[in-house]
């Protein structure tokens, strides 16, 4: 009987050679194999595709760096007949007239004002988008109050001069607004204090403003004909998330309220909006708000799209904010009315703050569309950065074909490190909420 | 136990001040707001109507009967200086927007599949192109586009009388791109009704075959059927009609002249430009619309598809797509709306679009804003509510019928 112990085993006397590895699994080539040549299809693809890139990525980087003009004081430089060589973009124009795309025709030796507000705007800007910033409450009070203002003031150089019957006047405004607090107050039933300090300090805050407003601070007034370039666009996109982020939360709370003509009125307003393009909007607000005015007055050329295009942030803003209010989960608010909060606390302690975070990348995403939609000032006139880009692309001066393409090129380097900037962040913050929630 | 209820019970019935009935409050905000906004409507019209008078602007759409006096460089319609109204004027303006609105939707919806598509393949060059392309054309302004391409590349071309020749009647030059121009014959309208027979008989076809499939099983080659239907038989008919010597299209081509192209079909360069640039960038947009609904339909459906045996193709066709359809759709609508309101960009490079035209030129000549602007703004919000309107109606068919 033989069993498997019987049987004559085979056991190898001497170590087998490890066999190489597998070919072609690891390293460069196999990933290029893994990646690009998998089939005939896909090979033909990355063929195709390496020719795409082959014709259109020489050339312009051939134009952008290396035929590119990189100094030069006018279009000599620029010109392939006087220049020497085939030449590509024409940086030595860009450099050139580098102030004017920044600062417009802004009066020269005021621009450090300019400076300033790039400052007060980048800080406003870090301080409310980077999450971990201390007292970012404090951050909201800066970016919606503290910094228009005195972005005002610098920019226009305040000194509005107010006469002595408009501060009567105000006083009288701000003697009937507390009253009206303390009416109500009375009225309700309710402790005096809380209401005259409500009344108090929104007459304070428009008291303030406008004092600093009037007051001289010496700085000279620089009309805003005179305003252009990178300013003008930065001031269009800060002023439309300035005014849309407020008016957006409101409308939103509008079209989610209870109170049917609250609601009507603010589908109605949002809808309108969005259905018109923003273009119609501006010439819109350029015809037609100096009409709905008194005859004696005016409004500002650069205030006129201003107003339009925070009207069209704001409807935008409104639907993002709704998204967020929507996916609160409806425990939130019952869990705010049984502590017996009523609406305005409701809304400002429990629902907005989370509401408003969850929907910070659709924010920044509406402000990139706001911050691209700006150029569209220079249609209406504004010298925005595409305008002071038009308007140099004639000068005689620099008369040369590649001045026009260079000219573009600049605007849309421009535009891009900005929204992609932004972009990128708005996936961050996207990715970090989303890790929250993960179960 | 009782007694605490008996003491709430006597408590609670509070002397409730009117004041505090969220019905009355509701009610008085509501009254606030109502006289806010007939305050502000009211003072804007009367001082509206004061400054029209001193302006002696007339009000009233009367104006759309008289003559305008200019020319329209693009008309598909009849149009002269001398003869056309201001409402003719509208008309033109209109049916441009829309002309590029329409062959820009069909483009960019290839292009934006193309690409969406492309971003997800595993190819990592292609996904990579794709990806660069959505980047770079999202995050910089359609306007500077549009210059980009009416100024940079489009200015680049060479007069007309140096036009670069492309083959088969097609001529490019800075005066725009001409190309043949196709004459009806009398008898095109046989032409007609065989593609409306061949429709109808695809559609009849696939109602059967798909009845078929359902009772038996079997499959017919759907495909084929409709492509010989809708293709072949017109094309056949059009054989058949040159060769017995009665054909009903025939091509005018642009004759080249010592300084310019004469005959033939002209497309102005900023009819180009504007589609080029609107083209370009909204697919960059459907291409992200695109990839997210591929991605939302969750893996375990491919895998249950090809557990059932069904191939790769039939996996997409069946599965996949219909459902990422249905998150696709709606952001897609939004896009081609966007698309449309974005046509009016028109004006900077000079277009004959609706807001160049009535917004632009009309504006200026009669000076009746409130009218003018009106008028345009309905137009684009007549347009977004249908679209809107028709998208809920498609929602609601498409919406997953949840038990």
């Amino acid at each position: 009987m033989s069993t498997a112990v019987d049987m004559p085993r085979f056991v190898r006397a001497r170590q087998v050679e490890a066999l190489p590895p597998p070919n072609l699994a690891r390293g460069p080539i196999a990933w290029i194999r893994e990646n690009l040549f998998s089939g005939p299809f896909n090979t033909i693809l990355t063929l195709v595709v390496f020719y795409l890139l082959y014709v259109s990525v020489p050339p312009l980087v051939k134009f952008l760096f290396i035929d590119a003009v990189w100094t030069g004081t006018d279009r000599a430089a620029c010109r392939a007949d006087t220049g020497g060589s085939e030449s590509g973009a024409c940086w030595a124009f860009i450099w050139d007239k580098i102030n004017y795309f920044i600062y417009g025709s802004y009066t020269i030796s005021e621009r450090w004002r300019v400076n300033i507000f790039f400052i007060l705007l980048a800080v406003g800007v870090v301080w409310l988008l980077w999450l971990k910033a201390p007292r970012r409450d404090l951050g909201a009070v800066y970016f919606f109050w503290v910094f228009p203002v005195v972005s005002y003031v610098l920019l226009t150089g305040g000194n509005e001069n107010f006469s002595g019957r408009f501060w009567l006047g105000f006083a009288i405004f701000g003697a009937l607004v507390i009253a009206l607090f303390a009416f109500f107050a009375a009225l309700l039933k309710t402790s005096m204090r809380p209401a005259l300090i409500l009344g108090g300090g929104i007459v304070a805050v428009i008291g303030i403003t406008l004092a600093l407003v009037d007051l001289d601070f010496g700085l000279a007034h620089v009309p805003t004909s005179l305003w252009g370039g990178i300013l003008v666009t930065l001031l269009v996109a800060t002023v439309g998330i300035v005014v849309s982020l407020p008016f957006g939360i409101v409308l939103a709370l509008g079209r989610r309220s209870k109170l049917p003509i609250v609601r009507l009125a603010s589908v109605i307003f949002i809808e309108f909006v969005r259905g018109v393009p923003l273009i119609t909007v501006l010439i819109m607000a350029n015809t037609m708000l100096p009409l709905f005015l008194p005859g004696d007055m005016t409004v500002d050329r650069l205030l006129r799209p201003l107003i339009g295009t925070a009207l069209f942030a704001s409807a935008y803003m409104a639907e993002v904010v709704r998204g967020g209010l929507q996916a609160m989960p409806k425990g939130q608010y019952e869990g705010a009315m049984s502590l017996g909060l009523n609406y305005p606390q409701m809304m400002s302690l429990i629902i907005l703050p989370q509401a408003l975070r969850i929907v910070i990348p659709g924010i920044v995403n509406t402000f990139i569309g706001l911050f691209k939609d700006t150029s569209l000032v220079a249609i209406v006139g504004i010298f925005d950065l595409v305008k002071t880009i038009e308007a140099s692309r004639i000068d005689p001066n620099w008369a040369a074909p590649t001045i026009g393409i260079t000219g573009y090129a600049f605007a849309a380097l421009f535009y891009f490190v900005f929204c992609f900037g932004m972009s990128r962040y708005s996936l961050g913050v996207e990715r970090r909420l989303a890790a929250g929630q993960k179960r | 136990m009782n007694s605490v209820q008996t003491a709430v019970s006597q408590t609670s019935p509070p002397k409730k001040s009117f004041l505090y009935d969220p019905k009355v409050r509701g009610a008085f905000y509501q009254v606030v707001l109502v006289v806010a906004i007939i305050a502000l409507f009211y003072v804007a019209a009367t001082n509206a109507i004061e400054n029209l008078q001193r302006a002696k602007i007339a009000s009233g759409f009367g104006f759309l009967n008289n003559t305008a006096g200019f020319d329209i460089s693009q008309t598909l319609i009849q149009f002269s200086a001398a003869g056309g109204t201001y409402g003719d004027a509208f008309i033109v303006g209109l049916l441009n927007t829309l002309i590029v609105s329409a062959i820009g939707i069909f483009f960019t919806t290839f292009l934006g599949f193309l690409i969406g598509i492309a971003r997800l393949s595993k190819n990592w060059m292609v996904a990579k192109v794709a990806m660069v392309y959505v980047e770079v054309l999202r995050n910089v302004p359609l306007l500077v586009q549009l210059l980009f391409w009416y100024i940079a590349v489009l200015g680049a071309l060479p007069q007309p009388r140096n036009s670069l020749e492309m083959g088969a009647g097609f001529y490019l030059n800075s005066r725009g791109l001409f190309m043949a121009k196709p004459i009806w014959a009398s008898n095109i309208g046989i032409l007609v009704a065989v593609l409306l027979i061949g429709l109808i008989g695809t559609f009849i076809y696939r109602r059967w075959a798909r009845k078929q499939q359902e009772q038996t099983g079997r499959q017919y080659p759907v495909g084929k059927v409709t492509l010989a239907l809708v293709l072949g038989l017109p094309i056949l008919t059009w054989i058949v009609l040159a060769l017995i010597g009665a054909n009903p299209i025939s091509f005018e081509l642009p004759r080249k002249g010592t300084f310019n192209l004469t005959g033939g079909m002209q497309i102005l360069p900023e009819f180009v430009a504007l589609l080029l640039g609107l083209v370009t960038y909204t697919a960059a947009f459907i291409a992200e619309v695109v990839r997210a609904g591929i991605l939302a339909v969750s893996k375990g459906q491919t895998e249950a598809a090809g557990s059932l045996g069904l191939t790769p193709g039939q996996t997409l066709r069946l599965v996949v797509i219909p459902q990422a359809m249905r998150v696709i759709i709606p952001p897609l609508t939004s896009q081609y709306l966007n698309l449309t309101k974005n046509s009016s960009l028109a004006v900077a490079i000079g277009y004959p679009d609706l807001v160049q035209v009535f917004m632009g030129t009309v504006l200026n000549q009669t000076g009746q804003a409130i009218e003018v602007v009106v008028i345009t703004m309905g137009v684009y919000l007549t347009i977004s509510l249908l679209t809107s309107f028709i998208m809920n109606i498609y929602n609601r068919r498409v919406a997953i019928v949840e038990r």
